[in-house]
C-alpha cells in the first residue's frame, strides 16, 4: 500500500467518523443524564430527511440544517415526554422513535417529491461544499506533510470541523461547568441532585435537547454533505454503531472521538477490501469488517478488556418521594 | 388493593392506546393527502375479504406469533430481548441447513427436523447475550442489538460464500427439495371440503404457532420454572432470597425466547420462500415487540395482536398496490402502537386510574 492510498483511507475515515461522532456525543449527553437513548438512529434519519427536503426547497443548506435539528429535537421531545414526564420505558420509547422516523420519512418524501421515498439531488448552495483550508493548494506539493494537510485535513465540509470542535466543547461543558457537574450527577444519583434543590426533570430535558441538536447535525451531515440528498434508510445502522462507540468510549468525550475514528476506519476499510487483502495477505470478508464494531462492543461489554460501567441511574425514571 | 379493576387493566387501557395510535395514523394518511376511510376499506377487503387475503394475513400472523411469544417470555423475566430479528435470521439458517442436508421423502419428516434446526440456531444466537447478561452483567438490550447486526453479516457471508449454488448471482441458497415443501392451508382444508386460496402462503406452521401459544401459556403459568421466571421478573432480590438462581432463569428465558424466534423460520423460509434469502425476516423480529406489548405478554393477547398485525401487513401491501400510499405506513402504525402501548402507557393509564378513583369515592360517599 502506498502513502497516497493510506491518506485516502484516512480521509474517508474522517468523513465516515463524523456522523458517528456527532451521534455518539449526542448519546453521551443523554445517557450521562440517565436517559438511555437507542433512538439515535431514528433522530438522525429524520434530520437527514428534513434537512435535505428544506435545503432543496429553499436552496439554502443552512435552513436545511436548522430544519434537520428541529426534526431531531421534536423526536427528542417525544422521548423526553415518554421517558421523563410519563416515566415510561426508555428503551421501548427509543425503539418506537426509530420506527416512527423510518416510516414517516419515506411516507412524507413520497407524498412531497414523488420519487420513491427520496429527495431530489442537491446541488450548489443546497449542499455543504468542501472547505479548502488556507494555503492548502500552495502546500500540496510539500513532501509528506503537504498531502496530509491537503488531502486529510483540508477539503472537508464545515460540519466535519464542527464535529471535531464538539469534542473539546463537550468535555468542557461536562467537566468544567456547573451545568456539566449537575448533568453528570443526575445520571448517577438524581435524588442527591433533587435534595440540592435542582430540578431533575429540567436537567434531563436539557440533556435530551442537546442530544437532539447533535443528532440533528449528524443527520444533516449525512444528506447534505456526505451525500447529496436523502435516500430511504440512509443512516444504515449508524445510530447503533454510535451507541456501540459510546460504550466503547465508556461514556467519555475524548475516548468517544477515538472510538468513532476507529469505527470510521473499519467502515472505510470495508469499502476498500482490496487494500486490506494486499496488506494482510489474506482475504478478509467485508462482512467481517462491517460487523467488527459490533463484535468489539460485545467484547468490551463482556468485560474481558476493561469494564464498561454505565451511569448508575441510567434507564430509570426519577420519582420524587411522596 | 388495585386502583383499577382487572378488566380495565387488561382490556380498556390497551384498547384506548390502540385507538389513539389508529387515530394518529388516520391523521398521517390525511396529511399526505389521502382518504383514511377509503384506506381502511381497501385494507379490510384486501386482508379479510377473500381467502387469498386471509391466507396472507394468517401467514404474517404466524411470523408475529412466534416473535411476539419470544419477546413476551423474556418480558416475564424482565429481560428485553430486542434481538428477535437476529435470532429469526439464524433460525432461518438452521432450517435451511436441515432442509438442504437430506433429500427429504415427506414433509412430515422434514418439519420436525426443521423445527429443531430453527429453534436450536435461534436459541444459540440468544445464548451468548444471555450468558453475558447472567454472568458478566452486560446489558442485554445492547448485546442483542449488536447480535442482530452480527447475525445479518454472518448470514450474508454464509449465503454468498457457502450456500449459494454455482452460477447464481443473488445471495440465496438453492431451492429446498420437493419433500421439504410444507402443505398450505389449501392442501389442509381441501380434504374436508373447505376451499381456500391456492396462492396464499399460509401453511401448517400456523397450527404450530397456535400450539406454541398454548405451550407457552402452560409453561409460564403451570410449571415450576415458569413460576420462578415470573418471580424473578417481579423482584430479583425476592427471587434470589427464595433460592432461585438468576443465572439459570436468565439463560432459560433467553434460550426459550431465541428458540421461539428461530421457529419463525419454518414459516417464512420453509413454508413460503422454500429457499433461504438474505432479508427473509423482514422486520418481523421487531414487530414481535409491538405484538408483545399490545398482547400484555399473555399468549392469548399475543395471538390476537399478531392477527391484528397480520391484517395491517397484508392490508398495507394492498394499500401500496391500490392507493398511492407507501408500505411504510405500516411501519408508522407499528411505531405508534409501540409508543402508546409501551412507552406512553402511563399517559393513558393515569387519567383512567383517576377516573376509577373518583368513581369509587363518589360511590363511597353516596
Amino acid at each position: 500500500m502506498d502513502f497516497l492510498t493510506l491518506i485516502q483511507i484516512l480521509d474517508s475515515t474522517v468523513r465516515l467518523a463524523t456522523p458517528l461522532l456527532l451521534a455518539c456525543l449526542a448519546g453521551l449527553f443523554s445517557e450521562r443524564a440517565g436517559i438511555f437513548d437507542i433512538g439515535l438512529e431514528g433522530k438522525m434519519l429524520a434530520a437527514a430527511f428534513f434537512s435535505a427536503a428544506i435545503a432543496f426547497t429553499t436552496g439554502s443548506v443552512w435552513l436545511g440544517l436548522l430544519a434537520g435539528i428541529g426534526a431531531s429535537m421534536a423526536l427528542s421531545g417525544l422521548h423526553g415526554l415518554a421517558s421523563i414526564t410519563f416515566r415510561g420505558n426508555q428503551l421501548i420509547s427509543g425503539v418506537a422513535i426509530n420506527f416512527l422516523a423510518s416510516g414517516l420519512t419515506v411516507l412524507i418524501a413520497q407524498s412531497w417529491f414523488k420519487q420513491g421515498g427520496r429527495t431530489p439531488s442537491l446541488i450548489g448552495n443546497a449542499r455543504f461544499e468542501p472547505i479548502t483550508l488556507p494555503f492548502a493548494e500552495a502546500l500540496q506539493n510539500v513532501p509528506f506533510l503537504g498531502p496530509i494537510y491537503y488531502e486529510l485535513l483540508s477539503g472537508h465540509s464545515i460540519l466535519v470541523y464542527i464535529a471535531m470542535l464538539c469534542v473539546p466543547g463537550s468535555w468542557y461543558l461536562l467537566y468544567r461547568t456547573r451545568f456539566g457537574l449537575r448533568l453528570r450527577a443526575v445520571g448517577e444519583n438524581p435524588a442527591a441532585v433533587d435534595t440540592a434543590g435542582i430540578s431533575v426533570i429540567g436537567l434531563r430535558f436539557a440533556a435530551v435537547a442537546i442530544c437532539g441538536i447533535l443528532c440533528g447535525i449528524a443527520g444533516a451531515y449525512l444528506s447534505t454533505a456526505l451525500q447529496a440528498g436523502f435516500v430511504k434508510e440512509m443512516t444504515a445502522g449508524r445510530g447503533y454503531i454510535a451507541l456501540a462507540a459510546l460504550i466503547f468510549a465508556k461514556w467519555r468525550p475524548w475516548h468517544a472521538l477515538f472510538a468513532c475514528l476507529l469505527f470510521g476506519l473499519l467502515q472505510a476499510l470495508a469499502l476498500r477490501s482490496d487494500v486490506v487483502e494486499s496488506v494482510l495477505q489474506v482475504s478478509v470478508p467485508d462482512q467481517l469488517l462491517n460487523s467488527l464494531p459490533y463484535i468489539l462492543t460485545v467484547i468490551i461489554l463482556a468485560g474481558f478488556v476493561g469494564k464498561a460501567i454505565p451511569p448508575r441511574a441510567g434507564g430509570e425514571a426519577y420519582v420524587k418521594e411522596r | 388493593m388495585d386502583v383499577m379493576p382487572r378488566w380495565a387493566d387488561v382490556i380498556l387501557v390497551p384498547i384506548i392506546s390502540l385507538l389513539i395510535a389508529f387515530a394518529i395514523s388516520a391523521l398521517v394518511i390525511l396529511a399526505i393527502g389521502q382518504d383514511p376511510v377509503a384506506a381502511v376499506k381497501i385494507m379490510i377487503t384486501g386482508a379479510l375479504g377473500s381467502t387469498y387475503g386471509w391466507g396472507y394475513t394468517l401467514y404474517y400472523a404466524t411470523n408475529f406469533i412466534f416473535t411476539g411469544l419470544a419477546v413476551s417470555i423474556a418480558f416475564h423475566a424482565k429481560l428485553f430481548n430486542i434481538g428477535g430479528e437476529g435470532q429469526a435470521t439464524l433460525g432461518g439458517l438452521g432450517v435451511a441447513l436441515v432442509c438442504l442436508s437430506v433429500d427429504w421423502p415427506h414433509w412430515a419428516l422434514a418439519l420436525p427436523a426443521a423445527l429443531v434446526g430453527g429453534a436450536v440456531f435461534g436459541a444459540a444466537w440468544a445464548a451468548i447475550p444471555a450468558y453475558l447478561q447472567a454472568k458478566r452483567g452486560s446489558h442485554i438490550v445492547i448485546t442483542t442489538i449488536m447480535f442482530n447486526f452480527i447475525g445479518l453479516a454472518l448470514l450474508n457471508y454464509v449465503l454468498t460464500n457457502i450456500l449459494r449454488p454455482q452460477g447464481q448471482m443473488d445471495p440465496a441458497s438453492a431451492r429446498f427439495p420437493e419433500g421439504a415443501n410444507l402443505p398450505t392451508l389449501h392442501d389442509i382444508l381441501a380434504p374436508i371440503g373447505i376451499s381456500f386460496s391456492k396462492a396464499a402462503p399460509a401453511n401448517i406452521t400456523f397450527i404450530i404457532a397456535v400450539l406454541a401459544c398454548v405451550l407457552v401459556w402452560l409453561f409460564i403459568w403451570r410449571t415450576r420454572v415458569g413460576y420462578e421466571l415470573r418471580a424473578f421478573g417481579h423482584s430479583q432480590p425476592g427471587a434470589v432470597y427464595a433460592g432461585i438462581s438468576p443465572v439459570k432463569i436468565t439463560m432459560i428465558a433467553m434460550l426459550i425466547s431465541g428458540g421461539l424466534a428461530g421457529l419463525m423460520a419454518t414459516n417464512n423460509v420453509m413454508g413460503e420462500a422454500e429457499r433461504l434469502v438474505l432479508n427473509s425476516v423482514e422486520g418481523a423480529g421487531f414487530i414481535g415487540i409491538a405484538v408483545a406489548l399490545m398482547g400484555r405478554s399473555h399468549p392469548f393477547g399475543v395471538f390476537l395482536a399478531a392477527i391484528l398485525f397480520g391484517f395491517l401487513y397484508q392490508g398495507g401491501a394492498e394499500l401500496a398496490l391500490w392507493a398511492s400510499i407507501p408500505r411504510e405506513l405500516i411501519v408508522v402504525i407499528q411505531a405508534l402502537v409501540i409508543l402508546f402501548t409501551g412507552a406512553l402507557d402511563n399517559m393513558v393509564r393515569m387519567p383512567i386510574q383517576k377516573l376509577f378513583l373518583a368513581l369509587r369515592r363518589s360511590k363511597a360517599e353516596g
